[in-house]
């Protein structure tokens, strides 16, 4: 009797915490913080009780890597992101890299042929000018290992100490040739374009502050390339995975759907070096930064296909099918662990922090 | 407080006896030795690292007589799957 | 990954938790706590009461050391932290603990110089790197973490690094096992013990667990495997009537522990009369601080700390939580008041807290998460 009143009673409380979940989240901070900024749950309020608040329109509101135009009949991809990584070189590239790749890879993602990008510049008095000059020779090797090209730009100059060095914007342009169809359903699949928390893992590593030393580059790489070769198939949605790491992707996809997302640890490609790394500071490499994969939902008939063509391209060498879609329960990311056991995984509030507990 | 991983030591620093190099999967990172003092420690022995001190020294007796208990369960498991499918087929 | 991926094999699990459920007499329900944060931890990452029976439950104790720190002293660190030319340094884990007035993070971002280390040694380092400024290192964890702040102020001391000095918030595991014990509503079979608190303070220290109140402890590592064993050992001692400390983490906890790791801290460290623990209230001897010797280096001292005491809220049931008298959702503010987001007690503070845990990963029954993974 007392085991049935009980249950009620936990049932009502999960209930409650439903209801709070779907709620918009309310900005509670009056100072930004450095998690608004970490591709988690603080940074989406921050959105959507600032940005979407200020300028809410039907373009904006899918919140999605790229804005989808219509502009005199022709179907364009617009996106811009900026990129303030500390420190400016690491190994497998540098901050000019992840300027070109990262821009390029949300058009690739929306399913537009990436055409043109504009490069905004915000330099600290005092920047070395040889620095400058290593950034822009990768910029433009890296435009053109990705076939694109920066056609306008600009340069602002701040006081020394209000600057890190070299701060970068850029935006970009492409046509929408095939933009994923968004019609998720239960049945499809879940891949992933290559292993995990390899960008996010160098950049910790290269601060030097935990004075660890691994052999592993950076993945920032242009994906349009090898997401083309995903024409043949039924792309439901591309996303790339940055910051907030593969997870936070995940949770995206499973609440812009109200759908379930249920994937294979063991499935989920992770290198023994950035696994190592991951271990010893306590963080989960599912919510680590990638610059340089994407997360691809496919028609379930599609699965074999869609993954022998990523495999078939070297940035997808590594592809793997991680998971499918399900319909309940509704709105969450389930892991079925390598143990065998069953866990949510959730967003996380900011970063994943290094952990001694 | 909890969180120990074990890590290879790679080299022990001649002129600073106190640090050792100790590989994790790959990963490297200076290990201090200090609280092992009188452990005698060698490249290719295994350590628990916590915030970078080594707090003990594995032992590899121990490991393994851990592990042939859990292989026993699973034989044991295994022999009563066995010995179930067995009975079924009568 | 050696010494770890042996120990999270799907197959000697589920021969494991057969074994498991062939022990349980039928119709008994057992429950047992296991008190180290990284237990609840491996528990929640890798899914593993989904290998435990029906009527075995695993109770979640007070093993963070960081839940447990009082907002007082979160907001006496932050007082630190905003003193012109200091640097404080601290572990990951502390960034988001909320004190009376914000956590390590909003103060950061009200300008204080805060940076996360990976060891107490790098602490040091920074405060070497930077001879002008004071460099302070929030020293917290249980006896597995005072060893290497002890080492670390040795240091200090031998290198005459004036500018470093260490705010002591160590706390010692044995008062709040007793704690736990020594409440009236509490039933227990036995307890999961903390696996690395025990490589530096061995098991001995346990023995009055089982003599004294009868029940069974077995020290536990922390790997999936290591866990599902221990409840297999504690299962083993009740069906044989046996009440016994015994070690399951062999391969790294030696049974007398680490003496110079115990040295070292008694050289640097001794207990406080008592210390107050978020959510268990004023516990004796359960803390340690800087002796008189290290008066130098200890940042009590060497700042005017405030010392205020912030009462925890009314409405804060954290201390039944922890001793596993209640649920997390049946506290009353469970899910309303006390969020992740916007956590009142220790419970909810870390994401292993008994309540983020429940939070994040429980709203869903096992049953329908287990429908879904099939």
């Amino acid at each position: 009797m007392k085991d049935e009143r009980l249950l009620i009673k936990e049932e009502q409380v999960l209930e409650r915490i439903e209801r709070a979940r779907r709620r918009k989240a309310r900005l509670r901070e009056e100072a930004i913080t450095l998690a608004h900024g970490s591709g988690g749950k603080a940074s989406r309020t921050l959105v959507e009780a600032v940005f979407l608040e200020a300028f809410g329109n039907p373009v904006l509101a899918p919140l999605d890597d790229a804005a989808r135009l219509s502009v005199d009949g022709a179907n364009l991809a617009f996106t811009t992101d900026s990129y303030v990584v500390s420190p400016l070189f690491f190994p497998g590239g540098d901050i000019g890299d992840l300027a070109v790749n990262g821009t390029v890879n949300d058009l690739a993602v929306s399913g537009a042929e990436p055409l043109h990008l504009s490069a905004g510049f915000i330099l600290e008095e005092g920047f070395a000018v040889d620095d400058l000059r290593r950034i822009t020779a990768s910029m433009r090797r890296a435009a053109d290992a990705a076939g694109v090209t920066i056609v306008t730009g600009d340069t602002k100059v701040v006081e020394r100490g209000k600057g890190d060095g070299c701060y970068i914007n850029t935006a970009g342009v492409g046509v929408l040739r095939r933009p994923p169809t968004r019609d998720v359903r239960p049945g499809d699949a879940i891949l992933v374009t290559g292993p995990i928390g390899e960008h996010g893992v160098t950049i910790m590593l290269a601060r030097g502050e935990l004075d660890i030393e691994a052999d592993l580059p950076s993945d920032t790489a242009p994906l349009n390339g090898l997401l083309e070769s995903l024409a043949p198939f039924a792309v439901r949605r591309m996303r790339d995975a940055t910051r907030g790491g593969v997870a936070t992707v995940l949770n995206e996809i499973a609440t812009d759907h109200g759908l379930a997302v249920v994937v294979e640890e063991a499935a989920i490609p992770v290198r023994p070096v950035v696994r190592g790394a991951c271990e010893l500071l306590g963080i989960d490499p599912m919510y680590v930064a990638c610059e340089g994969r994407a997360v691809v939902v496919v028609a379930g008939e599609d699965r074999e296909g869609a993954l022998a063509a990523l495999r078939a391209h070297p940035l997808g060498a590594d592809a793997a099918v991680i998971g499918q879609i399900k319909d309940d329960p509704p709105g969450l990311v389930l892991l079925k662990t390598a143990f065998g056991g069953t866990r949510i995984v959730d967003l996380l509030v900011g970063d994943p922090l290094p952990r001694i507990c | 407080m909890c969180l120990g991983i074990p890590g290879e030591i790679v080299t022990i620093s001649q002129d600073q006896p106190d640090l050792a190099m100790v590989d994790v999967s790959g990963v490297r990172r200076k290990i201090n030795i200090g609280l092992l003092e009188g452990e005698p420690l060698d490249p290719g022995d295994w350590i628990l690292i916590h915030v970078g001190f080594a707090l003990s020294k594995i032992d590899e007796a121990e490991a393994k007589a851990a592990l042939e208990f859990l292989e026993s369960i699973g034989q044991a498991y295994a022999d009563e799957i066995d010995a179930l499918r067995e009975s079924r087929i009568e | 990954m050696r010494y770890v991926d042996e120990y999270r094999d799907a197959g000697k699990a589920r021969a494991l938790a057969a074994s498991i459920a062939s022990l349980c007499e039928p119709g008994r329900r057992y429950k047992f706590m296991e008190v180290c944060g990284g237990h609840t931890h491996t528990i929640y990452k890798h899914g593993l009461e989904d290998y435990l029976p029906e009527n075995v439950t695993l109770v979640h104790g007070p093993g963070c050391p960081v839940c447990v720190i009082p907002m007082g002293r979160v907001d006496d660190a932050i007082h630190i932290a905003s003193q012109p030319g200091v640097i404080m340094t601290s572990f990951g884990d502390m960034m988001r603990v909320p004190g009376g007035d914000g956590s390590f993070f909003d103060a950061k971002a009200a300008g204080a110089d805060i940076r996360m280390v990976y060891s107490p040694l790098d602490a040091l380092k920074i405060a070497r790197q930077n001879p002008d400024r004071r460099v302070v290192f929030m020293a917290i964890g249980f006896e597995t973490t005072a060893p290497s702040t002890a080492m670390t102020l040795m240091r200090a001391a031998a290198t005459g690094q004036d500018n470093f000095s260490v705010f002591g918030n160590h706390v010692t595991i044995i008062p709040a096992i007793k704690a736990i014990l020594d409440s009236p509503d509490l039933r227990l079979d036995g307890f999961i013990g903390p696996g690395h608190v025990s490589t530096v303070i061995g098991c001995r220290p346990y023995d009055f667990i089982a003599r004294e109140y009868g029940k069974p402890l077995v020290v536990a590592g922390f790997e999936p495997l290591d866990i599902l064993q221990s409840v297999h050992m504690l299962l083993t001692q009740l069906a044989e009537g046996r009440s016994e400390v015994e070690n399951q983490y062999g391969r790294v906890v030696p049974w007398d522990g680490n003496l110079k790791a115990l040295q070292v801290i008694n050289e640097t460290m001794e207990l406080r009369p008592y210390f107050e623990w978020r959510g268990l209230g004023f516990i004796s001897h359960s803390a340690l601080r800087l002796r008189g010797s290290f008066a130098a280096h200890d940042a009590e001292r060497i700042f005017q700390i405030p010392g205020s005491r912030v009462a925890d809220p009314k409405a804060c049931q954290c201390g039944e939580v922890l001793k596993g008298v209640l649920k997390p959702w049946e506290c009353k503010v469970f899910g309303t008041a006390c969020t992740p987001e916007t956590p009142i007690g220790t419970c909810m503070v870390s994401s292993e807290g008994a309540c983020a845990a429940y939070y994040n990963f429980g709203r869903f029954t096992r049953e329908r998460v287990r429908e879904a993974t099939r």
